[in-house]
């Protein structure tokens, strides 16, 4: 990709694709505005994807239930008419102002997006990997231990051991198991809570004595500038032993942390964002917060509160990007303008 | 009644608890560090974790199958005491709970 495809002009940038960054679309896409969300998570959908996909919630009006999945692909379909893009498995790094008083937006990833206006939707921080506590661990962080495979290459002929028991790790170690030197699995139970049929794979090749398999839990690292020569584990019984390896991948779940957020410039209070309840603008003019993030007098940590937070937030960005033209209220049900945005065929018939 | 939050450096805490309400929901509300209760207690951070104290792990209900795999596979630093904090429903009995901080994400 050249630098030119990286550097992209839009109306909004809106950090996090959780539920209110999601239904921030639509109220911006009714006003004609167009937007492009960065998330550090491979999909959308934020804590509900992330945390609850299969449990149901039952305070969204007029959805008498749905499930944080469900609730996310609900959000995707009344969306895509307004064609959102998004950059996913990408963190916002970077804000900055540009001279022309736009808002840049530069991600991990080398993606660069300028726009007049700029939303935080970053709910309760990016979702991060949790890592094991070891003594020691960060000299080996990005050299031999890491928390995702972003090349299996850089695994070739490595003797790899992966902790954890759920679908990262087992997937992991079968997809690793035939480049890699060796690979082993260390899990604190000998249960998985795992695809079965993975599961039954990972069994297979450990009774062939093609990949080990440990019970216990990581209790120390050793190496040398930042290279990992092995790692000692210690079972529910007996003594710590040792297991030879120059690559740790750790899979423990997510865990939600303010991350760049704190280096963006902005005013926060207790790790949130204060705004106004007028424009859900942040004390710097041109950044919007709304969803978890934000707070207010009154504030709920809820997703139907998210919404109205956007909605609001919506009218007063349309000043920034539109600010030649006259706000017009309408409603969806009787508007042919806002039908038409939304891709409505044929207005239904009056009753 | 109250609970004993023990931290790590040894300090402990007495927090005035309620009756009905779990163990997590009362740490987050006097807002003790270490505690981030990320799922509100639907059983899916496991960051609500602590050690309940040697003297009192039998004096509350065991842990169901849910919460020991989700401590087993999502906690940090697990041992024999560890336990979800959004689990323990607090009862008259327990007053006097003695929980010890664990290790937990940041
Ligand atoms: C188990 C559970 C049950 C719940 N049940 C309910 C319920 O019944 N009803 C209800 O109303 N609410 C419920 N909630 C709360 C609800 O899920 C949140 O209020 C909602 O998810 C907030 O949405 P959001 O879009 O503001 O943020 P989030 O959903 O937190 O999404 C924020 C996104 O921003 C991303 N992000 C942050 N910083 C960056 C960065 N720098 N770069 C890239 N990406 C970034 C994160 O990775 C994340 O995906 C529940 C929450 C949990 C955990
Ligand atoms: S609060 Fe998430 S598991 Fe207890």
């Amino acid at each position: 990709m050249t630098e030119d495809e990286r550097r992209i002009k839009t109306d909004v940038v809106i950090i996090g694709a959780g539920p209110v960054g999601l239904f921030a679309v639509f109220e911006l896409g009714l006003l004609d505005i167009r937007a492009h969300l960065v998330d550090i998570l491979d999909r959308p959908g934020g804590q509900c994807a992330e945390l609850y996909p299969e449990k149901p919630i039952y305070d969204i009006p007029a959805l008498p239930i749905a499930t944080g999945q469900e609730l996310t692909d609900r959000l995707m379909t009344q969306i895509a008419p307004f064609n959102p893009v998004f950059h996913l498995g990408q963190s916002a790094e970077k804000i900055e102002k540009n001279p022309d008083g736009s808002w840049r937006v530069t991600t991990d990833h080398g993606t660069v997006l300028d726009a007049p206006a700029l939303v935080i939707a970053a709910g309760g921080g990016s979702f991060t990997p949790k890592k094991p506590a070891l003594a020691g661990l960060e000299a080996y962080e990005g050299t031999s231990v890491f928390y995702a495979v972003r090349q299996i290459e850089s695994f070739r002929n490595k003797t790899v051991l992966i902790a954890g028991g759920g679908d990262s790790a087992i997937d992991w170690a079968l997809t690793l198991a035939p480049v890699a030197r060796r690979i082993a699995l260390v899990h604190r139970r000998d249960e998985f809570r795992a695809a079965p049929d993975s599961v039954g794979k990972m069994r297979a090749l450990v009774a062939e004595g093609k990949m080990d398999l440990h019970i216990g839990d990581l209790a120390g690292l050793s190496g040398a500038d930042g290279v990992l020569s092995c790692v000692s584990i210690r079972p529910r019984e007996g003594d710590a032993f040792d297991v030879k390896c120059d690559r740790l991948l750790a899979f423990y779940g997510l865990t939600m942390k303010l991350g760049p957020l704190a280096d963006f410039g902005l005013e926060l209070k207790d790790n949130l964002i204060p705004v106004d309840t007028e424009k859900f603008e942040s004390s710097t003019p041109g950044v919007f917060a709304i969803g978890d993030i934000c707070t207010y007098p009154g504030k709920l940590k809820l997703i139907l509160s998210g919404f109205h937070e956007a909605a609001l937030m919506a009218q007063a960005v349309f000043r920034l990007v539109h600010p030649d033209k006259k706000l017009r209220f309408q409603y969806t049900t009787s508007s042919s303008d806002l039908q038409k945005k939304l891709g409505v065929e044929k207005p239904p018939d009056r009753v | 009644m109250k609970i004993i939050l023990i931290e790590k450096d040894g300090t402990e805490r007495e927090l005035e608890a309620v009756e009905g309400w779990t163990a997590m929901e009362i740490l987050r509300d006097y807002g003790v560090g270490g505690i981030k209760a990320e799922c509100g207690g639907a059983l899916a951070c496991a960051t609500c974790h602590v050690y309940v104290d040697p003297a009192w792990v039998d004096r509350i209900p065991a842990p169901r199958e849910e919460e020991r795999e989700m401590v087993e596979d999502h906690a940090m630093d697990v041992r024999d005491n560890s336990r979800l904090s959004c689990q323990i429903v607090l009862t008259e009995e327990m007053d006097g709970l003695r929980l010890h901080m664990a290790t937990n994400p940041e």
